[in-house]
Parts: structure tokens; C-alpha cells; sequence
């Protein structure tokens, strides 16, 4: 299933931190972990991260895999500088008060793929 | 029959928050010189895996970029510590990192299992009290 990132947020009843233009694009697949190196094992196209590790290398890890939003479990707030990256690299930043493992129930109970493509 | 296209970047091993720089300005050449977006992906990572290890391990480094017209090599020069074994240390889950590495999202002891996975070839020449250097090639054209 491909869901967009607006929905995303809403599900997750998130805050958009950045990238309230991006919006309208779309994830396929998520991951959901706190140690980089097991994030960039993953990959797949048109990926969504969920993470609560906030720090400039969380969107840097993003960027190497072509993720186009990060969102922050937790209620984590990413400082300036973490924003100032995602921005200049056009990555949606979103922060929800859910921890881990419920925003990630709450993305795969909506039929959000862990392999991407589509889930009966 | 031309030269490579050849790059060099220092990595500052002080400042964990700027890692990976490199690799995101090696994405973005590789990026204007019109790669295949998974050539691309799987560089960047494989070098970002490696950059990381220069800057927590190592105290950094320098890289070299080479573009061949079939390839993409790059080596990872750091003057660290070394590795004693490296078969242990190209095994799944295998860390020295200590806790505050940890606390910041690295440490799982994936990254050097990820860069053999994601490039073609890989190499580590290493020597304990001299330092490391990781070779990894990307082949950028189907082989015949
Ligand atoms: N450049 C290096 N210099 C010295 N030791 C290194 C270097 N690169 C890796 N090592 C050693 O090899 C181990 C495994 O490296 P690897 O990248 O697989 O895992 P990690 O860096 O500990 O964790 P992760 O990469 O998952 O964040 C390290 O913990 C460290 O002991
Ligand atoms: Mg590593």
C-alpha cells in the first residue's frame, strides 16, 4: 500500500516540523529503529524512518538511502541544525508523542508494507 | 585509455555531528555525473558506513574518490588503532563501540557487514598502532 505522508502525520497525529510542502508524497514501506547501521540494511524505495535517536546523523542516514521523511517517536523535537539539514535535503521531519513500537502498529494496522509493495 | 576522475576529502575526526559529509558530497557528484540511482545509493551508504567507522574508531581520515568508466572505487585511509581481527570484526553484531557511540545511534556492529554488502569488492588492509584502510568498488556497467 502507498500512503502519503499527510496521512502518515495524521495517523500518527503528528506535528510537521518541515516539509509541509512534501506532504503530498508518498511511502511505501517503513522502518522503525534507534541504531543507524540497522536502518541502512534496510533498503527500499520510497521508505518512511521512525526513529526516537534525534541527531544530525539521523537525516544524514536518510539522505544515504533516499528516505523522504523522518518521523520522530516519542514527542523528540530535533534542534535547528537537524532541521536546517532536512530542509536543504527536502526530507519531511515529523514528531509524535507515540513511542516506537505503537507508531509502528499504528502504520502496519493501516496497511503500511514492512517489505513494501502491497499487503493483503 | 583516459585517467579517472579523482577525488580527496578529509574527514575530521573530532566532530561526529558533520560525519558523513563526505559521503553526501560524493552523492551529489555522483548524482550530476548521471548514475544509476541504486549505483548511487549503494556507494553512498557502503561510504557513509565507512566514513562513520574513521570518525568513532579512528579519529578520521582521508577519502579517495576514483571513476572509472566501468567503476567506482573508493579507499578509506585512517592513521586509528587498527583492527586486531578483522574477521571478527566483519561479523554481524561484532562492536567495540563504547556506550556514548551507542547513545547515538551507532555501535550495532552492522556498518562493516553493510559495506560488504552493498559494494561489489571490499578490502581492509589494517595494522594494529598504524591504522586502517577500506578499499570498495562498485562496478557502474553490467560486466560482460
Ligand atoms: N576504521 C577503523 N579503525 C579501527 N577499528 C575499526 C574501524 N572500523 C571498524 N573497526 C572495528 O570493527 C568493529 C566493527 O565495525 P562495524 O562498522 O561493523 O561496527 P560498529 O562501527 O561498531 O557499529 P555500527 O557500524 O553498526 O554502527 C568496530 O566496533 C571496531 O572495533
Ligand atoms: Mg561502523
Amino acid at each position: 500500500m502507498i500512503m502519503k505522508i499527510s496521512k502518515v502525520a495524521q495517523l500518527l497525529n503528528a506535528q510537521v516540523i518541515c516539509g509541509e510542502e512534501l506532504l503530498d508524497n508518498e511511502v511505501e514501506t517503513a522502518c522503525g529503529a534507534d541504531m543507524m547501521s540497522d536502518v541502512l540494511a534496510f533498503v527500499k524505495d520510497r521508505a518512511l524512518l521512525l526513529t526516537g535517536l534525534v541527531n544530525p546523523q539521523v537525516v544524514r542516514t536518510a539522505e544515504m538511502m533516499d528516505i523522504r521523511c523522518i518521523a520522530f517517536v516519542r514527542g523528540k523535537q530535533p534542534n535547528d541544525m537537524i532541521i536546517e539539514l532536512a530542509k536543504e535535503l527536502s526530507i519531511v521531519l515529523l514528531t509524535t508523542e507515540e513511542r516506537l513500537y505503537a507508531a509502528c502498529g499504528i502504520l502496519y494496522s493501516a496497511g503500511l508494507n514492512p517489505d513494501g509493495g502491497i499487503r493483503s | 585509455m583516459s585517467e579517472p576522475l579523482r577525488y580527496t576529502y578529509p574527514v575530521n575526526g573530532d566532530d561526529f555531528m558533520s560525519a558523513g559529509g563526505v559521503s553526501a558530497v560524493v552523492k551529489k557528484t555522483l548524482r550530476e555525473l548521471g548514475f544509476d540511482k541504486d549505483i548511487i545509493r549503494r556507494t553512498a551508504i557502503a561510504m557513509y558506513e565507512g566514513e562513520i567507522n574513521m570518525v568513532i574508531h579512528a579519529n578520521g581520515g582521508v577519502v579517495d574518490v576514483e571513476i572509472y568508466p566501468d567503476r567506482i572505487e573508493v579507499a578509506l585511509k585512517d592513521t586509528g588503532p587498527g583492527i586486531a581481527d578483522v574477521e571478527l570484526a566483519m561479523s554481524d553484531g561484532y562492536s567495540t563501540a563504547p556506550d556514548n557511540v551507542r547513545s547515538l545511534g551507532f555501535g550495532a556492529g552492522m556498518g562493516l557487514p553493510n559495506i560488504k554488502k552493498y559494494s561489489d569488492e571490499m578490502r581492509i588492509e589494517t595494522q594494529v598502532g598504524v591504522g586502517t584502510t577500506v578499499y570498495l568498488t562498485i562496478y557502474t556497467k553490467p560486466k560482460a
